[in-house]
């Protein structure tokens, strides 16, 4: 029967975890079905090149092989990868991106042929028997490179490579910069990064020529948007397509593009009959799912004497890779340029972005997607502004914070946060950490010959993607709101579907919360489901922290549209006028008589016999809500890292790292800890480790696991996660969002501490990552 | 076992003692002079969780593929084609291995544990239970690996400090938690295992 023990907010386990500590739940690679056949990809293994010819005759002969296909075949029959964030205002050039290479390569990895066969081993032995025969053309890797006359020209359509050119501007910029009295610049490198979700991409399709279905089993972060662009791409209607994403191993943006890996294995099928499967290697992951971030930034900042920011400009050169990914023009653009005040009153702003094709991976969302970008220049900048005037960083950030507000705050790049009290996890992180018993320390070290560094930014970010008429404003080729459905049974059990697709952030469990707190019924009473076009209303997906924001606030407005009928229902089986019913802990009962209540499973049932129904009303327990968020959210926080560097070798050790983040509402605090957990240690890797590196020619240096360095466990310390709770005004429930906070924080609060440690030595910038070679070297020259 | 250790065996079969952490072979695999039953290829039997798989394999064979393959066991996965990323750990007689760095050959008469063999949804393992109530696992990708790596850590150690749990999962990667909470959740099973030893 119903429960009292209200469960929002309670770090309840997990629902999702038994099936997945057993081994038992099923990802994509893991599925197996009659008849399948096995796909492998023959990549370019050059970054620029003309394809002369192709001869599959060796492949086709090869043990265990089904069939070979090339761009030929594929030609005419497949659309081409259609980019959908078309950033208006920016002069955006759209290259024909075809799935399959025909005439010409232009990044290692770009698909040329694909190879069907009985096993995985006979199709990757194939592989080796097709001859390319390739004229290698100049390449170019550097975003900043490839704008610049002569060099080498990717797309013909496109002149100087320049895929965009977008400039965002709010006050008046000119004047800000016209002799301030303070000026600090920096040329920023935000480095390639790759995503790297432990699970490598994979798709089986399977095409039923009797019918004329086809079903997808993905590693999509959004299916809905996966079956729409398989429709697009294919030709197929989309009501012949059925997306599954099955358990999916991480994503951090990677898998929300829709790739050319997906549409050539349904082709396969689609000319076979049969199932067919394709999964990558992690070599192939390197090189053909997206890269992340890729910025060359001049920033620059004006400031008066005392410490008060006038303004902030940046002119970013920003990598696209050989073609436009799914969503890659939104990322630097909206996503990023429209940050640049942080959360400090900055009264003039302005970004110019430039989009650059170059002969390496596209790129597209990585976790925090232009927000980390974004931060990591405004927090650097503050920093050096501190420098200059010999202030400490903290007090200048004290001086310029947005003061407290709940109901709106304008900035002038054109957002309005939705609420913010950036101070409270200021000062909270202080606390936390000592702070001036930190610089105490670092005093004394300094004296001993000892290097600690204590790195702190303030940030906002913007998440909760967002108000369909504001993606449309601004060119994305979707709406960004979110479905979700709700069916009572009779015997009170709840079953609810949502358009999100959560694939390791937990929204089995903390949608549970939410519906069995709102209609009174035990959490173990409730079932998400999610991750399939055929039982799931339509939805854009899980990225940009929006999936407990929007996804949460369509579910919140579905389930009180039951609550609503119940009432309805209760008031007539109460023989009680609607207004005089009461509700609480699951029970409805007339004002002073809560002996007789109809509790939802009554209800429940009683909807589903519909025996006794008021009059007119339909039978039924069950319900469909929307919801298009008015707002974007804006979660914000203060990090606080403290590292120490060995000055004999370059060696940086993350000594502690605490976070304080308001990500709005709690629903599950633990949760929220363990994304900040993760989040902070992703957001670490660039400082120090991680980075994708192309060699001139255009060759992935850093192509496996060996060569980039990812965060291991015996490299980093516990994350400390603390919380400050500020509703967002325009939620149903207050929430926010936590999904990327960490790793939009994390990069430039550690690197901060590492520049702070360095200090002694006069060394204000080094190039991420920060390798021991790189921080001893200029440690060295620094001394002359 | 090293990069290049497993790539004499591929290309020259060289069957010298291995490194020192190699499980020893509960039977020697079949002599070099037998003749191969047919194709080249080699009859297998390996015991995965008691129960004994028996099939005739390609040399080149991966054990992480004849274990999600031949024994339909998927719960192990590969993340990586590098031996880096420690997401197919298994227990080789009782021995922590990287099961995408053995030839299914290699484990012929070994004993095999996989997550699914560790305990089931009704029988939690205590590892199991830590990674539970200690939100030890988001997307669930690198799970298997990470508790069949900590199960081989706590049998050598049953009491590890957090430092030492680090460092044995060093070869284990992890995208989603950060590691802190896979730290509490080995913490939490190592209590749970001396109160229950």
């Amino acid at each position: 029967m119903a429960t009292a023990t209200r469960i929002f907010s309670s770090g309840i386990r997990r629902r999702e975890d038994p099936r997945l500590i057993t081994g038992g739940s099923k990802y994509t690679d893991d599925l197996k079905l009659p008849g399948m056949l096995h796909a492998a990809m023959l990549r370019s293994p050059h970054a620029h090149a003309n394809i002369l010819s192709i001869n599959t005759s060796g492949a086709s002969d090869a043990p265990g092989v089904v069939a070979v296909f090339t761009g030929q075949d594929t030609q005419g029959v497949l659309n081409g990868l259609p980019c959908a964030w078309l950033v208006p205002d920016s002069d955006l050039k759209t290259p024909e991106h075809p799935p399959i290479a025909t005439d010409r390569v232009r990044y290692v990895g770009d698909a040329v042929a694909v190879v069907v066969a009985d096993s995985r081993y006979h199709a990757e032995d194939a592989l080796q028997h097709i001859d390319v025969d390739y004229e290698i053309l100049p390449a170019v890797v550097n975003p900043e490179a490839a704008l610049q006359d002569g060099a080498p020209q990717l797309h013909d359509d496109v002149p100087n490579n320049e895929a965009f050119r977008w400039v965002a501007e709010g006050g008046d910029v000119d004047a800000a910069f016209d002799s301030p009295e303070v000026l600090v610049s920096e040329r920023i490198v935000h480095q390639r990064l790759v995503p790297n979700a432990m699970e490598p991409r994979s798709a089986l399709a399977q095409w039923t020529e009797a019918t004329g279905d086809v079903t997808l089993w993905s590693t999509t972060q959004n299916p809905h948007i996966a079956r729409f662009l398989t429709s697009v791409v294919t030709g197929v209607g989309e009501h012949k397509i059925r997306v599954i994403a099955p358990e999916v191993g991480g994503g951090f943006g990677s898998k929300i593009p829709y790739y050319a890996d997906e549409a050539i294995t349904v082709f396969c099928s689609m000319r076979l009959g049969v199932p067919v499967k394709w999964t990558e290697t992690r070599s192939e992951n390197f090189m053909a799912t997206i890269h992340g971030r890729d910025h060359v930034q001049d920033v620059e900042m004006a400031a008066t004497g005392d410490g008060t920011i006038t303004g902030l400009r940046a002119t970013v050169y920003a990598g696209m890779g050989g073609y436009l990914s799914t969503a890659a023009p939104g990322v630097p653009t909206i996503l990023h340029g429209l940050m640049y005040c942080g959360p400090y009153n900055i009264p003039a702003a302005r970004a110019e972005v430039y989009g650059v094709f170059s002969n390496t991976t596209p790129t597209d969302a990585y976790r925090g997607a232009g927000r980390p970008e974004a931060t990591f220049l405004v927090e650097r900048m503050i920093e050096k502004l501190a420098g200059h005037l010999d202030m400490d960083p903290v007090e200048i950030r004290r001086k310029n914070l947005v003061a407290k507000f709940d109901d709106g705050h304008d900035i002038v790049l054109g957002l309005t946060y939705d609420s913010g009290d950036y101070e409270a996890p200021l000062d909270k992180a202080l606390e936390a950490v000592d702070y001036a018993g930190l610089r105490a320390e670092q005093e004394s070290a300094r004296a001993e010959g000892r290097h600690m560094g204590v790195g702190v930014s303030t940030y906002v970010e913007i998440c909760g993607l967002g108000p369909s008429q504001v993606a449309g404003a601004v060119g994305f080729q979707g709406g960004l709101w979110e479905g979700a459905t709700i069916k009572v049974t009779p015997t009170g059990k709840v079953s609810v579907a949502i358009g999100s697709s959560p694939h390791g952030q937990g929204e089995e469990t903390t949608f549970a919360q939410v519906v069995a707190d709102e209609i009174g019924v035990d959490v173990d009473d409730v079932e998400v489901l999610h991750g399939d076009t055929d039982n799931t209303p339509m939805g854009w997906g899980t990225y940009g922290s929006r999936t407990t924001a929007v996804s949460g606030a369509a579910l919140t407005l579905a389930v009180r549209k039951v609550k609503d009928k119940a009432r309805t229902i209760a008031a007539h089986l109460l023989e009680a006028a609607e207004e005089d019913i009461e509700y609480g802990d699951g029970r409805f009962f007339v004002r002073g008589s809560p002996d007789s209540a109809q509790s939802i499973q009554d209800i429940a049932l009683m909807a589903n016999v519909a025996w006794n129904m008021p009059e007119g009303m339909e039978p039924g327990l069950e319900a469909q809500a929307f919801y298009d968020p008015p707002n974007f959210s804006y979660p914000f926080g203060a990090h606080v890292a403290i590292v120490d560097v060995d000055a004999d070798t370059g060696h940086v050790s993350l000594r502690r790292y605490v976070a304080v983040d308001d990500c709005g509402i709690q629903i599950n605090p633990m949760i929220v800890e363990g994304q900040v957990s993760g989040g902070v240690v992703q957001g670490a890797g660039p400082v120090l480790w991680e980075g994708a590196v192309y060699d001139d020619d255009g060759q992935l240096l850093t192509g496996s696991m060996l060569d980039y360095g990812m965060p291991r466990a015996d490299v980093v310390p516990d994350i400390e996660s603390l919380s400050t709770e500020t509703p967002s005004g325009h939620h149903p429930l207050g929430v926010k969002g936590v999904g990327e906070t960490g790793t939009i924080a994390s990069t430039i609060t550690i690197y901060n501490a590492v520049m702070d440690a360095l200090k002694p030595f006069g060394v204000e910038k080094i190039d991420m990552p920060l390798t021991p070679q790189k921080v001893w070297s200029a440690i060295n020259e620094s001394r002359g | 076992m090293s990069f290049w250790s497993s790539v004499r065996r591929i290309l020259i079969g060289d069957e010298s003692p291995s490194e020192a952490e190699q499980p020893a072979p509960a039977a020697a695999p079949p002599p070099a002079s037998e003749p191969p039953s047919h194709n080249g290829k080699l009859p297998v039997s390996i015991s995965i969780n008691g129960s004994e798989v028996s099939d005739t394999v390609e040399p080149r064979l991966l054990l992480v593929h004849f274990i999600r393959e031949n024994a339909s066991l998927t719960g192990t996965k590969i993340g990586c084609d590098t031996s880096q990323c420690g997401l197919c750990v298994v227990l080789e007689n009782g021995v922590a291995v990287k099961s995408c760095t053995r030839l299914a050959v290699q484990a012929n008469g070994a004993e095999v544990t996989t997550i699914e063999g560790l305990g089931s949804a009704g029988e939690l393992h205590p590892l199991q239970e830590g990674f539970w109530n200690k939100h030890g696992l988001q997307c669930g990708y690198c799970t298997p690996g990470m508790i069949m790596a900590s199960k081989a850590l706590l049998d050598a150690n049953p009491d590890p400090t957090p430092d030492e749990i680090r460092h044995g999962l060093e070869g284990n990667m992890c995208r989603c938690t950060g590691y802190t909470n896979i730290v509490r959740a080995v913490q939490a099973a190592a209590e749970e295992m001396k109160k229950g030893g």
